[in-house]
């Protein structure tokens, strides 16, 4: 069974490695640290 | 491989759930290390969390969309995407299998001696509609007066959000204790039927309600690292049927999307038929198959 490498999941990870950067460009992870650090408390059923 | 995985479970749920000093600060660890997203479900609200939930960190970013673009600010997930989808194209629901810690829950609550059952294949499709509708759809268009949404699968579902963060929030916090009421009454209810469901049944919660499994699950096709199937070699035994967890009939469906390349398959597979692949280079199975018995 001599099989070809697949290209499909290289574009597809260089595809979402794009949306990744972009949101890194935008400053996205900064929002993402600072929810991270709160407890939402409604969102875990208190309150 | 089996004690392999083991450990691998192990080690994700310490990287995921490596603070430890949450007894005396009472609370969730705030460090930098939280920009980093927990491959398998994670709540980030667990006082021992260092990583963010992918599905929890979507919500929240669709649920002030509108305030945020209205800020000029932008953030639609794409960071938060973008990383899933890398995780996804990588690994697919081979993390469920290996590196998510609610999974690894399952798996041992279903090691409790009882009588064992199968899950009905219809219900696989209900966590399709959990992504769709409580994780994209309603916390970006049910908004309050002030153009705000809300995270409609931890609020009113994730169970294990309740069992990582609601429940030790308690034990840490007991002022919280006066601010219970149906809502949490409602998750506990659905935690513990995931939780009774998981002892006769193998991965209950995985196979009918877990959002991020079914986003991964997309990838089944395309992932990188996957099992195939050598034709050649199988003989349709069905050996493999009865080592599934997740009961895929991988000779039949080698693509299958509750497919977790836990790999147990692999092992069960006498005739060497199931291949692991990385980017379509095989990298395990392919010891000679084992010859027919012949009569003498």
């Amino acid at each position: 069974m001599k099989k070809k490498p697949r290209i499909a999941p290289f574009w597809v990870i260089l595809f979402f490695l794009i949306l990744a950067m972009i949101g890194i460009g935008l400053d996205e992870p900064s929002q993402v640290l600072n929810q991270a650090t709160q407890i939402c408390l409604s969102c875990i059923g208190i309150g | 491989m089996e004690y392999l995985r083991k450990w691998v479970q192990g080690l994700f749920f310490l990287m995921t759930n490596g603070y430890w000093n949450f007894p005396v600060t009472r609370s969730i660890y705030k460090g930098p290390l939280k920009v980093v997203c927990s491959p398998g479900l994670n709540c980030y609200s667990c006082p021992a969390s260092t990583t963010y939930c992918p599905i929890g960190a979507l919500q929240q970013l669709f649920a002030g969309i509108r305030i945020s673009i209205e800020t000029g600010q932008f953030f639609i997930g794409l960071y938060v995407i973008g990383t899933m989808g890398v995780l996804g194209g990588f690994w697919g629901r081979m993390i469920c299998g290996w590196a998510c810690p609610f999974g690894l829950f399952q798996e041992l609550l279903h090691k409790i001696p009882s009588p064992k059952f199968g899950i009905w294949p219809f219900v696989r499709y209900i966590k399709y509609g959990i992504l769709m509708f409580m994780v994209l759809l309603l916390p970006l268009f049910v908004i309050d007066e002030f153009g705000t949404g809300t995270t409609w699968f931890c609020k009113y579902f994730c169970p294990a959000g309740t069992l990582e963060a609601g429940i030790p929030m308690l034990m840490l916090q007991p002022a919280l204790q006066e601010n219970l009421g149906w809502l949490f009454l409602l998750k506990l209810s659905i935690l513990i039927f995931f939780i009774t469901w998981s002892v006769p049944a193998s991965r209950p919660f995985c196979r009918s309600a877990c959002p991020l499994g079914a986003f991964y699950a997309l990838f089944s096709k395309i992932k990188m690292v996957k099992l195939t199937l050598d034709h050649t070699r199988c003989t349709h035994c069905g050996d493999c049927h009865n080592a599934c967890p997740m009961e895929v009939r991988f000779n039949e469906s080698p693509n299958d999307m509750e497919c977790i390349s836990c790999l147990l398959c692999t092992r069960a597979c006498k005739r060497n038929a199931i291949v692991l692949e990385i980017g379509g280079v095989p990298i395990s199975g392919r010891a000679k198959a084992p010859q027919k018995p012949t009569r003498t």
